[in-house]
């Protein structure tokens, strides 16, 4: 071993940024391997994971479609990950805020109007910040490990939507399918950009981040839960109200999720399904890790991974690749980033004393 | 005739990436003797130590162990040479019982009844007993120091590294260390002694290697050399001394704490029973006692951490506050410095600008929930210019910070929101000389204008330099007050031990006090 | 209600909760060295896939358990590398093989989807296993079931009563003290952490080869996470672990009575009951915050290095 490691004296800020990107490289590379491993031309499999979804104006609006859950989301988890409230229940959040915008869809069948749209989206934040709110209270009133209950209740939520969509809420001539009636148009997303299903929910998700950032990163609020965050006696210690914090961090992920899941529905998939989403709950919680928990940060990795799924897709139609590998490169995304945060506190030198020795 | 040394270091060098800790340092240390290491906070002892009991390792020099240069691998290998060490932060895990402590640092015995026979034994042996079935979180600090020392004692050490073990001890329990110690030194084991405090290396040492800012700055025999010229190898000019003129009488009470009790949140911790005291504007009023009887708690019900049941049983300017939260105190007038420095008083991960807001928010830095930086950025600057606080600029990172200018930074930090009532807990502890000063003058010339400050110390010297009255808790009580002028150490000292009017050891004699503990006030 | 449906429900319990025992007890020693490894989901499921294949190509148990079981370490070597080496933030590391297990599971059991094992059959032991009801209680058993009850043994020994045990405890308990003391920390929490991913692969293999016995993609179901919140449950003592491992064993399979007595409830509400019923429990342990401080690891969950010092 000629490399010594050693401790900065202070963290790189260099590092803070740089870390993502060696994250991304690092999968990018680890893809190729894994394309090679499967009997696959690397550079034509790159090419059809990477490339050839984007290479259109529809892929393009495509990837916006799959970005602007993750961003959403990944926002308003990154608000609790800030002061350490690790709020995993994405995905069931996400799960019971269809469910409640889904409800007035339904109900509001047979009418129209721009009034309905707005009802769902704010039905489906009440929903996910409901759901939120059940580990928000366990953990304030009895100190419940929330990530432990968040976890439990995705499988509740995603087992919730299952029940509806095989009983009140199944669509009475859809020949017996587990799914609710094809929404009404008034129900639906306005495609922004004829010849993509753009929606405009993209803009929903952008204001999102921009609040997000603004709370984040200029409220008192924000460096409050920051503080808790990283030194939680600190925060005891100022006199900020932690449980307080432990609501805004946990209720600010069910928000977002509960958005979310109504984009979902009102927007490429149109009905209520036994599952709504391809995991972006979780796949959320590495967006808001790689994109630092700052709001900038997860507008881009939301790009890079609503582009993994696309990819997935891609290479499943094109290639024969089996759609898991995305969940592989999402699991790989977030290893190497953990990895290379090391480089932030620390830093590797050439350890000369050895080589004099030698 | 001179004997082979026990020990001798040569050329010894440690370098970590912001600073040298120990510079080409040599030593010799012959067999008997017992020799200080003097130093101030951040001279390198505890690194130098710590290189010889095979903690760290020194990135060059020489050890040569009885005549033979040795590499010490870790401290197993240390101990099966015969180095024992007493740490100023004990290596003691909480849950487990003394006995199974002892085992971990042992590397031979037969089984756990035997070797907590040898323990009673042992301890017995050098008069200082100890139950070997007793959990270290049921034991005070006094009887922890006791497990880490018969611990090396049960290794029959040839040397013996005690690094700053008067600190947890009362004036009288540390003459009954210095007996044990020279009794070990009679029987043929070297001991290396870490400390700062001057009087009792020139009691206790027959001679002394000096080291400032990780160098050798002197040899000494203590005996021959005054308190004056110690300091000065120490800290290479005299000792600065704090300018404390008389206190302005007759203040109104700021803080009266009436009949508090509390008990802890911590199980490992020291139950308040029936505290009452006050402090009036323009005096320091001092809290000594031993680390562990009821310090953190009482804090933490004076700052407003932990709530107390009874509003009425803390009052800041006559307003009962005990059902307040810290913000809600502060907001009227009191400002607190932890003892803990990173990660309770201040935020680690953040810069010097942004750690200003944790406190310091309510002086305009915050408008309709937004932050204005700016405000923070210039209180920074004012904390750094006013208490010389060595930095890079307000822009870096707290931890960049060495332990006394963060001290610094912290206290200037409260003391700048000119607070009513000040409190104040282990105001220098692991600070260096300098910044010990410049906070000690600036609690005074606080209390100058009027304020009122609690101090909760430790070191009864820096109490007696400081502070116009004193108090001393003991077991989670408190001892009626009394003017620094018309008291002693040895009666502080006393009283430290629970033998005050209506304390908990009221009555019995000190030597019965030093090996029990459970009283009731 | 009949005698003979009891002993079936307690039979079947036992079995359903011996993925639970494997688990919790792997993770509690991992626990107990100070590192929270909440990678346990995704552990079971590449121990699960690979015991599975490992079966489906050998037909032999023991080669499956014991790839299973280094599938498991090699994931919690993953994380050992992170959290320990790296000094990555423990929760994060945990969910991130989490994530990771969940998608390489899926990718290589896409073959194995529509095969069928065999199973494993129980242990036939002359005379005990004939004795009614006891015997059909305790002596009518498959040999994973066992070795689980063996694991137990080992554990409480090593934990409580062995030199070893004791170090482990200690660097949970005060890592640099334990470090001060001259024990090498990281090295001896790699092994905790191994251990524990190893366990999670065997309690993953029982399900797929087993208890199933066939491959479903996230067919664990939330298994691990259960276990890591028995784990907190059973104030990290090991008799306690068994006690909750059959409980939740018990839950598990009263939902396929309950549809047997004739009650009229969807199934989907009968499957969130393990789900539903950790929460209570974990709602019931938290009130007292003084018991699991008291009894955690001091340092569960904190990074530590012994250059950081």
């Amino acid at each position: 071993m000629f490399v010594k490691i050693e401790p900065r004296s202070e963290p790189s800020k260099a590092m803070k940024y740089l870390s993502p990107l060696i994250a991304a490289v690092l999968m990018l590379i680890s893809g190729l391997i894994i394309f090679s491993l499967l009997g696959k031309n690397p550079a034509e499999a790159f090419h059809a994971f990477f490339v050839e979804p984007v290479n259109d104006l529809y892929g393009i609006g495509e990837l916006l479609i799959k970005a602007s859950p993750l961003m959403l989301i990944g926002t308003g988890l990154a608000v609790g990950f800030r002061a350490s409230i690790w709020n995993i229940g994405a995905e069931g959040q996400l799960a019971v805020g269809a469910i409640f915008g889904g409800y007035f869809a339904i109900i509001f069948y047979d009418y129209s109007g721009l009034f309905i749209l707005p009802l769902m989206i704010a039905a489906g934040a009440v929903g996910g910040m409901l759901w939120a709110s059940i580990p928000a209270l366990l953990k304030t009133v009895f100190n419940a490990n929330e990530i432990l209950v968040t976890l439990m209740l995705n499988y509740v939520a995603v087992l919730l939507l299952a029940l509806l969509v095989h009983g009140p809420l199944k669509d009475p001539n859809g020949y017996g399918f587990p799914q609710s009636v094809l929404f009404g148009d008034s129900a639906i997303l306005p495609v922004l950009v004829e010849g993509t299903r753009l929606h405009l929910g993209v803009f929903l998700a952008l204001g999102g981040v921009i609040a997000g950032w603004v709370f984040l990163q200029k409220s008192f609020t924000g460096y409050q839960m920051q503080v808790a965050g990283l030194a939680q006696k600190a925060a005891t210690y100022a006199g900020f109200k932690y449980k307080k914090l432990i609501w805004i961090g946990l209720l600010s992920g069910g928000l977002a999720a509960g958005i979310a899941g109504v984009l979902e529905i009102a927007g490429p998939i149109g009905q209520l399904l036994p599952s709504v989403s391809p995991g972006y709950g979780y796949a959320a919680i590495i967006v808001a890790f790689v994109g630092r928990l700052h709001p900038g940060g997860i507008f881009l990795s939301s790009l890079l991974m609503a582009l993994l799924y696309l990819g997935g897709e891609s290479g499943q139609m094109n290639l024969d690749l089996p759609s898991a590998v995305t969940g592989i490169f999402q699991g790989l995304l977030l290893f190497y980033l953990l990895a290379a945060d090391f480089l932030i506190h620390y830093r590797m030198r050439l350890d000369r004393s050895r080589l004099e020795v030698n | 005739m001179r004997k082979t040394p026990r020990l001798q270091l040569k050329g010894m060098t440690k370098v970590y990436p912001s600073v040298i800790a120990n510079d080409s340092i040599d030593m010799s240390i012959a067999p008997g003797e017992i020799h200080a290491v003097l130093g101030e906070n951040g001279a390198g002892k505890s690194t130098l130590m710590k290189a010889i009991y095979g903690v760290v390792k020194p990135d060059s020099g020489q050890i040569i162990w009885d005549g033979e240069a040795v590499a010490i691998q870790n401290p197993a290998h240390a101990r099966r040479l015969g180095i024992g060490m007493v740490f100023q932060h004990f290596s003691l895990f909480e849950t487990l019982t003394v006995t199974e402590n002892i085992a971990l640092a042992m590397d031979d015995y037969k089984s756990m009844e035997s070797l907590a026979g040898r323990i009673e034994e042992v301890s017995e042996e050098y008069g200082l007993p100890l139950d070997p079935g007793r959990l270290i979180y049921s034991l005070s600090v006094g009887l922890r120091q006791r497990v880490e020392i018969i611990r090396c004692l049960l290794q029959h050490p040839k040397l013996l590294i005690m690094d700053e073990p008067t600190s947890v001890l009362t004036p009288q329990a540390v003459r009954k260390m210095f007996e044990t110690l020279r009794r070990l030194a009679d029987e043929g084991c070297s001991i290396l002694y870490i400390s700062h405090k001057l009087d009792e290396i020139m009691e206790l040492c027959h001679s002394a290697t000096i080291i400032r800012g990780g160098k050798v700055t002197g040899y000494a025999v203590p005996a021959d050399e005054t308190a004056t010229s110690l300091a000065r190898m120490m800290i290479g000019k005299e000792l600065p001394v704090c300018s404390r003129e008389r206190p302005v009488v007759d203040g109104e009470r700021c803080l009266e704490v009436k009949n508090l009790f509390k008990s802890s949140a911590d199980q490992f911790g020291t139950d308040l029973k029936s505290i009452s005291f006050s402090v009036r504007g323009g005096e320091i009023l001092g809290v000594a006692g031993i680390s562990g009887n009821g310090q953190q708690e009482l804090l933490y019900a004076l700052s407003g951490e932990r709530l107390v049941d009874e509003k009425d049983c803390i009052a800041i300017s006559g307003e009962s506050v005990g059902h307040l939260k810290p913000d809600e105190r502060r907001n009227r007038s009191l400002g607190f410095v932890p003892e803990e420095r990173l990660g309770r008083g201040a935020v680690p991960g953040m810069s010097l600008s942004m750690n200003v807001i944790l406190t310091a928010h309510r002086h305009g830095m915050v408008a309709n929930g937004l932050l204005k930086f700016q405000k923070a950025a210039q209180f920074a600057e004012k904390c750094i210019s006013d208490f010389t606080v060595k930095c890079g600029s307000k822009d870096d990172p707290i931890t960049s910070l060495s332990g006394g200018n963060m001290q610094k930074f912290i206290t200037a930090r409260e003391i700048l929101q000119s607070p009513e009532l000040l409190i104040v807990s282990q105001p220098t502890w692991g600070v260096d000389i300098g910044a010990a000063n410049i906070i000690r003058q600036s609690m005074i010339d606080l209390r100058n204008n009027g304020s009122a400050v609690l101090v909760v110390s430790e070191e009864l010297d820096e109490l007696f330099e400081i502070c116009d009255r004193l108090i001393v808790i003991a077991e989670g009580c408190v001892s009626p007050s009394v003017n620094v002028d018309e008291t002693s150490k040895e009666e502080i000292g006393l009283w430290m031990s629970g033998m005050f009017p209506g304390g908990p050891a009221e009555g019995t004699s000190h030597e019965a006090t030093s090996d029990q503990e459970s009283h009731v006030c | 209600m009949d005698g003979d449906i009891l002993i079936q429900i307690l039979v079947a319990s036992i079995a359903a909760g011996t993925p639970f025992v494997y688990a919790a007890l792997g993770e509690l020693v991992t626990e107990k060295s100070g590192v929270l490894n909440l990678g346990v989901e995704g552990m079971m499921l590449v121990g699960a896939i690979s015991g599975f294949i490992a079966m489906a190509k050998s037909g032999s148990l023991l080669v499956a358990v014991l790839c299973g079981m280094t599938a498991g370490a090699l994931m919690a070597l993953i994380f050992a590398v992170l959290t320990l080496t790296l000094m990555a933030n423990q929760v994060a590391s945990g969910l991130a093989l989490t994530i990771f297990g969940v998608g390489l599971s899926a990718f290589l059991g896409l073959k194995y989807t529509s095969i069928a094992l065999p199973g494993v059959p129980e242990l036939h032991i002359p005379f005990l296993s004939d004795i009614p009801v006891a015997g059909q209680l305790l002596f009518s058993h498959d040999i994973l079931i066992y070795s689980s009850l063996v694991l137990f043994g080992f554990i409480s020994w090593f934990l409580y009563k062995s030199k070893a045990g004791l170090i482990l405890r200690g660097i949970g308990e005060a890592p640099k003290s334990a470090h001060a003391l001259g024990y090498n920390v990281i090295g001896i929490r790699y092994l905790a952490v191994l251990f524990g991913g190893a366990m999670a692969g065997l309690g993953g293999v029982y399900l797929s080869v087993a208890y199933t016995p066939m491959w479903v993609e996230g067919m664990v179901a939330g298994r691990g996470w259960v276990a890591l919140a028995l784990v907190v449950f059973a104030s990290w003592r090991p008799l306690r672990v068994m006690a909750g491992a059959y409980l939740f064993g018990g839950i598990t399979i009263a939902q396929f009575h309950i549809q047997g007595f004739g009650i009229e409830i969807p199934s989907q509400l009968l499957s969130m009951l393990p789900y539903i019923a950790t929460i209570i429990v974990l709602v019931l342990i938290s009130r007292d915050q003084k018991s699991i401080r008291l009894n955690s690891p001091a340092s569960l969950g904190l990074t530590y290095h012994p250059n950081n010092q």
